[in-house]
C-alpha cells in the first residue's frame, strides 16, 4: 500500500493539551480545537432553531384566527422580529458557517486545523454573547426590538422606537457581525493555505468550495451591514441625521446598506447548504457529482451577480433602476438551475439509497425548486408591485429556507456520525423528514395563495378579510407538523445517544473526513491518503471505479495498483 | 384498411414511442389553444386598471413557464428517484461530465431567462410611464393613517384606520398619484390594483393609475410602520366621471374651504397633527 | 496559489464592470460607492496572491502529482487551549452592554479586551504556552 504514507504535516503541538489539558466545563471554554468549537456551535445554533422555531408557533397561533388574542399588537411585533433575527442572524448562518463548516471544512481538505484556531474560538464567543445580548432585549423595558428584522429607517430611530431592546438588537447584531467576519477569514485562509499536498483547488470537495465562495460573501457583506448599524446608532444616540429627513438626512440609504448586505447573505445562507447537498447526494447515489466544475462556475456566478441584485428588494421604493436589478436578479437563476440539474444529472443511473439524509436532500430540492421558481417572478418588477410586502413574498422565502433547513437536517444526519462516533435512529428520522417535508408544503402553499388574494405580511389581525381564516389554518397545521418534526430529532438524539456506533466510513463516502477515524483525533488524522482527484476516499475503496468524462467508458480490467504511484 | 409493409421491429417500435411523445405534447397544447382565453388564472385576479391586467397576463405567463419547467425538473427528479433507486451493491457508472448536456442546459435557461426579461419590459414601462392627466391626488400616509388632497380643488379626506378614509377617482381617467409619506415608510397597495408603492418619508412617488371599473376597493398599508400597522385601511372609491365632478364640487363651501386651506398649510410632516394624535382602540381585544 | 488570485481577480473585475455599467445608468451614488469598494477588496488579496504566485514555486497543495512525504513539515503553531478568546469575547461583549447600558460598562469591557490583547500577543510569542 503505497499510498498510506505519514500525516501531511508535523504539527508543533505545544505539549499535547488534549491528553493533559483542562477538562469539564473549563475545557470547553479554552478549546481551539475546531471540532469542540464547531460542536459548540452546532448545539447552539440548534437551540437558537428552537427558539425561533417557537416565535414561528406563536405567530402561527395568533394569526388562525382572524382576531387573534394571543398576543397583543406590541408583543407580535416584537415576536416577528425576533423570530426573523434568531433564525437568519443566529440560527442559518451560525450553523452553515460556524458549525458544519467548521467542523468539516479542515477535515475535507486534510488540514489538522483552522488557520486561526484562537480566532475561531473568539468567533464562537462573539456569537454566543451576541444570542444572549439580542435575545435579552425580552427581559428590558419596552420589550425586544419591533421594526422587523430590516429594521427600516426611520422606524429604528430612536423617536419611533425608543427602549433598550433596539439597541440589545443592534449591539447582537454587531457582535454576531464580528464573529462572521472573523469566521469568514478564517475559513479563507484554512482553504487557501492549509490543504493537504495534491489537494489542488479543483479536487476541493463542492461543500469546501461552497463555504470558500460563502467566506468571500462575508467579507464582502457584512462590513457594510456593520458600518450600517454604526450609522443607525449614531442616529439613534449621536445626534446625527443620517436617515431621518429631517436633518437632511436619506431613509432609503438604510434600505441600499441593509439590502447590499442583505442580499448576498441570502446566498451565504444558501450556498452551505448547496454544499451539504452535493455532498450528500453523490454518495447516496453512489456516483460522483455531475458537472463538478460547472457546479464551481456556478456557484462562482451566484456569487458575482449577488453582489448587483440588492434592490430587488427596494423595485416598490420607486427610486431605484428596475431593469438592472431586474435582469442581474433573473440570471441568477441560471446558475441555480445548472446547480439543480446537476443534482438530477448525479443520480441519473445511479444506485439511489433512500437514507435520511438522502430524503432530506430530496425534499431539499423539490422544496427549494418551488422557492426559486416563486423567486422569478419576484425578480420581474411589475410582478413584484403586485406581491410586494404580501404573504406571497413570505411563502417564497419560507420555500427558499425551509429547504436549507431540510438540508442542513441531512447534513446533520450525514456528519453527525463522523462528528460523534455514533449514527441517529433511521426510522426516527425517516419519521422527522415526513413530519418537516410535509409541514413545509402544508405551511407555505396556503401562504402563496393568501398572498395573491392579497394578505399582506406583518398583520397581527384580519378582522377586515375573515375569509382568510381557513388558509391560515392550514398553514398554522403545517407549522405544528413542522414542530412535531424538531421534537422528532430531539427525542432521536436522546434515543439513540452513544447506541449506534458509525465506524469510519457509515456511507462509503468519497472525501476525506472519511478516512479519518470517528470522531477524529485531535489535529484530524494519523495518516493521509495520496490525492489524484476530487474523491480520495472512493478512489481508495474503489480503485478502477474512476470519475468518466462524456463518451469515456469503464475500463474493466480493474487494476488495484492503479493508483498513480508518488 | 390496408396494412402497410411492416418496417422492422425497432423502427416501430421507435415510430410508436414518437407518436406518442407527439400526443403527450400536443394534447395540452391543443386544449390550450381550445380554451382560448380561458388559461387558468394561477391564483391571481386581473384586477380593475389598464395597468392590473398587463400584469396579470404577464403574471399567466410567468406562471405557464415556471409549471412547465417546474413539471420538467420534477419530473426528472421521480423518474431518477424511482427508476433508479437503490437495488443492489453494484457501483454504476461513473459518468461525471457530458458538455453537451450542461451547455444546454446552461444556454437554454438564459434564452428563457431574455424572453422573461422582455416580457417584463413591456409591462413595466407601461405600468412606469406618468401620461398627462388633469386629475391628480397627492396622498399622505402618516402613523396610522391617510390623507388624500386633491391639488386645486377643495377636496380633503384624510382619517385614521377604522375611519376607513376613502380615496375618490374618476374611472376611465388617468389619474396621478403623488404618494408620500410624513414619519415612517409605509406602503400603497391596493388588491384590486395589482399594484404597491412605498410611501417613504422626503420622497414624492409618483405613479398613474387608470381605473376601468367602478366600485369600491380596499387597500392597505403593507410596510410594517408601528403599533397599528395591521389596522391601517382605506378605500378606493371608483366613480362614474360626472359623479366624480359632483363630489369634487361638494367641497365648494366655506368651511370645506378653510378646512382645506388648514390642511395644505401643513407641511407634510405636521400632518400628524391635524388628526387625533393617538388612535383609541377597544374592540379588537388587544391592548 | 494561481488558481486562487484568478479567482478573487475575476470577482473584482466583474464587480468594477458592474459598477461601471450601474454608476453610469442610475446615478445612484450608495450602490456605485459599494460595488467599487467591493471591487478594491478583490483586488487587495488577488493582487497579493498573483503577485506571489508569479515569484515562488508551486506548493504540494498546487501540484497535482504532489506526494504526503512533499508537504511534510511544519506549518504553524497551534495552541492547544487559550482562555484569551474567551476573555476578549467577554470584554467585546461589556463593550457592546455599555452602547446599550451605558458608559460604565465600558470599564470591564475594555479592561477585559487590553488584558486579552496582551495576554494572547504573550501567548503567542511564548508559542502558545502560558
Amino acid at each position: 500500500m503505497t499510498d498510506l504514507l505519514k500525516p501531511p504535516v508535523h504539527v508543533e503541538d505545544h505539549g499535547h493539551e488534549e491528553h493533559h489539558g483542562p477538562t469539564g466545563i473549563l475545557k470547553w471554554i479554552t478549546t481551539t480545537d475546531h471540532k469542540v468549537i464547531g460542536l459548540s456551535y452546532t448545539i447552539t445554533a440548534v437551540i437558537m432553531l428552537v427558539i425561533g422555531g417557537m416565535f414561528a408557533e406563536i405567530i402561527r397561533a395568533q394569526l388562525a384566527t382572524p382576531n387573534g388574542t394571543l398576543v397583543s399588537l406590541a408583543q407580535y411585533n416584537e415576536l416577528f422580529t425576533m423570530h426573523g433575527s434568531v433564525m437568519i442572524y443566529l440560527f442559518a448562518g451560525p450553523f452553515a458557517f460556524g458549525a458544519l463548516a467548521n467542523i468539516i471544512v479542515p477535515i475535507q481538505i486534510g488540514a489538522p486545523d483552522m488557520a486561526f484556531p484562537r480566532l475561531n474560538a473568539l468567533s464562537y464567543w462573539l456569537y454566543l454573547t451576541g444570542a444572549i445580548t439580542m435575545l435579552s432585549g425580552f427581559f428590558v423595558t419596552g420589550g425586544a426590538a419591533n421594526f422587523g428584522w430590516v429594521a427600516y429607517a426611520p422606524l429604528s430611530n430612536s423617536l419611533n422606537t425608543p427602549g433598550a431592546g433596539a439597541d440589545l438588537w443592534i449591539g447582537g447584531l454587531l457582535l454576531t457581525g464580528f464573529s462572521a467576519i472573523f469566521t469568514g477569514v478564517n475559513l479563507c485562509a484554512t482553504i487557501f493555505y492549509l490543504r493537504a499536498p495534491g489537494m489542488t483547488m479543483f479536487r476541493m470537495p463542492i461543500f469546501t468550495w461552497n463555504m470558500l465562495v460563502t467566506s468571500i460573501l462575508i467579507l464582502l457583506a457584512f462590513p457594510v451591514l456593520t458600518a450600517g448599524l454604526i450609522m443607525l446608532y449614531a442616529d439613534r444616540h449621536f445626534g446625527t441625521h443620517i436617515f431621518s429627513v429631517a436633518g437632511g438626512g436619506v431613509p432609503v440609504l438604510w434600505q441600499h446598506l441593509f439590502w447590499f448586505w442583505g442580499h448576498p447573505e441570502v446566498y451565504i445562507l444558501a450556498l452551505p447548504f448547496f454544499g451539504m447537498v452535493t455532498e450528500i447526494i453523490p454518495v447516496f447515489s453512489r456516483k460522483p457529482v455531475f458537472g463538478y466544475k460547472g457546479m464551481i462556475f456556478a456557484t462562482l456566478s451566484i456569487a458575482a451577480l449577488s453582489l448587483g441584485v440588492w434592490a430587488h428588494h427596494m423595485f416598490t421604493t420607486g427610486v431605484v433602476l428596475l431593469p438592472f436589478f431586474s435582469i442581474m436578479s433573473l440570471l441568477i437563476a441560471v446558475p441555480t438551475g445548472i446547480k439543480i440539474f446537476n443534482w438530477i444529472g448525479t443520480m441519473w443511473r445511479g444506485e439511489v439509497w433512500f437514507s435520511t439524509a438522502m430524503l432530506m436532500s430530496l425534499g431539499f430540492l423539490f422544496t427549494f425548486l418551488i422557492g426559486g421558481l416563486t423567486g422569478i417572478y419576484l425578480a420581474s418588477p411589475p410582478l413584484d408591485f403586485f406581491t410586494h410586502d404580501t404573504y406571497f413574498v413570505v411563502a417564497h422565502f419560507h420555500s427558499v429556507v425551509m429547504a436549507l433547513v431540510l438540508a442542513g437536517m441531512g447534513g446533520l444526519f450525514y456528519w453527525g456520525p463522523k462528528i460523534t462516533g455514533y449514527l441517529l435512529n433511521e426510522r426516527l428520522g425517516k419519521a422527522q423528514f415526513w413530519f418537516l417535508f410535509i409541514g413545509t408544503q402544508a405551511f407555505t402553499f396556503p401562504l402563496y395563495i393568501l398572498g395573491l388574494q392579497g394578505m399582506p405580511r406583518r398583520m397581527a389581525i384580519y378582522p377586515h378579510d375573515p375569509q382568510w381564516k381557513g388558509l391560515n389554518d392550514l398553514s398554522t397545521v403545517g407549522a405544528v407538523l413542522i414542530g412535531i418534526s424538531t421534537i422528532i430529532f430531539v427525542i432521536n438524539v436522546v434515543v439513540s445517544w452513544k447506541k449506534y456506533p458509525a465506524g469510519d466510513n457509515p456511507w462509503d463516502g468519497h472525501t476525506l473526513e472519511w478516512f479519518t477515524t470517528s470522531p477524529p483525533p485531535h489535529h484530524n488524522f494519523y495518516r493521509l491518503l495520496q490525492i489524484r482527484s476530487e474523491r480520495p476516499t472512493w478512489d481508495y475503496n474503489h480503485p478502477g471505479h474512476r470519475a468518466l468524462a462524456h463518451g469515456q467508458h469503464e475500463a474493466h480490467e480493474e487494476n488495484d495498483s492503479e493508483v498513480p504511484a508518488s | 384498411m390496408q396494412t402497410p409493409a411492416l418496417p422492422p421491429q425497432g423502427a416501430t417500435e421507435r415510430a410508436r414511442r414518437w407518436r406518442r411523445l407527439r400526443r403527450a405534447v400536443a394534447l395540452p397544447l391543443a386544449a390550450l389553444a381550445l380554451s382560448g382565453c380561458t388559461i387558468p388564472s394561477f391564483g391571481a385576479s386581473p384586477g380593475v386598471t389598464s395597468s392590473s391586467k398587463s400584469v396579470f397576463h404577464l403574471w399567466q405567463g410567468f406562471s405557464i413557464g415556471a409549471v412547465i419547467i417546474g413539471g420538467l425538473v420534477v419530473g426528472l427528479m421521480l423518474w431518477s428517484i424511482i427508476r433508479y433507486r437503490r437495488k443492489s451493491d453494484r457501483i454504476p457508472e461513473q459518468s461525471q461530465y457530458h458538455l453537451p448536456l450542461e451547455m444546454i442546459y446552461t444556454v437554454v435557461p438564459i434564452l428563457i431567462v431574455f424572453g422573461l426579461f422582455a416580457a417584463t419590459l413591456v409591462v413595466e414601462n407601461k405600468e412606469v410611464a406618468n401620461p398627462k392627466t388633469s386629475v391628480i391626488v397627492d396622498v399622505n400616509a402618516f402613523q396610522w393613517g391617510w390623507k388624500f388632497t386633491y391639488p386645486g380643488t377643495n377636496a380633503l379626506v384624510y382619517g385614521q384606520t377604522t375611519q376607513n378614509p376613502v380615496m375618490e377617482i374618476p374611472v376611465n381617467t388617468n389619474v396621478r398619484i403623488s404618494l408620500t409619506s410624513s414619519d415612517v415608510v409605509h406602503g400603497f397597495y391596493v388588491k384590486a390594483f395589482n399594484f404597491s408603492r412605498y410611501a417613504l418619508p422626503g420622497v414624492d412617488n409618483i405613479f398613474t393609475l387608470r381605473a376601468q371599473n367602478t366600485g369600491t376597493f380596499f387597500g392597505q398599508c403593507t410596510q410594517l410602520c408601528g403599533l397599528y400597522h395591521s389596522l391601517m385601511w382605506f378605500r378606493v372609491k371608483v366613480v362614474s366621471q360626472s359623479e366624480y365632478a359632483n363630489w369634487i364640487a361638494s367641497f365648494n363651501n366655506p368651511a370645506a374651504e378653510a378646512a382645506a386651506k388648514a390642511a395644505n398649510k401643513t407641511t407634510n410632516q405636521q400632518t400628524s397633527s391635524i388628526v387625533p394624535s393617538k388612535p383609541a382602540y377597544t374592540n379588537f381585544g388587544v391592548n | 496559489m494561481k488558481v486562487e488570485a484568478k479567482i478573487l481577480i475575476g470577482l473584482g473585475v466583474f464587480f468594477g464592470l458592474m459598477c461601471l455599467v450601474y454608476w453610469n445608468w442610475s446615478l445612484e451614488n450608495a450602490g456605485g460607492v459599494m460595488m467599487f469598494a467591493a471591487m478594491l477588496l478583490c483586488f487587495l488579496p488577488g493582487g497579493y496572491y498573483y503577485w506571489w504566485s508569479r515569484r515562488m514555486k508551486a506548493r504540494p497543495e498546487d501540484d497535482p502529482n504532489a506526494t504526503q512525504a512533499g508537504g511534510a513539515g511544519v506549518v504553524g503553531a497551534f495552541p492547544g487551549t487559550s482562555i484569551w478568546p474567551f476573555t476578549l469575547g467577554m470584554g467585546s461583549f461589556f463593550v457592546v452592554l455599555a452602547l446599550v447600558f451605558g458608559i460604565w460598562f465600558l470599564v470591564p469591557g475594555l479592561g477585559l479586551v487590553i488584558w486579552a490583547m496582551l495576554g494572547g500577543t504573550a501567548e503567542g510569542r511564548r508559542g502558545g504556552k502560558v
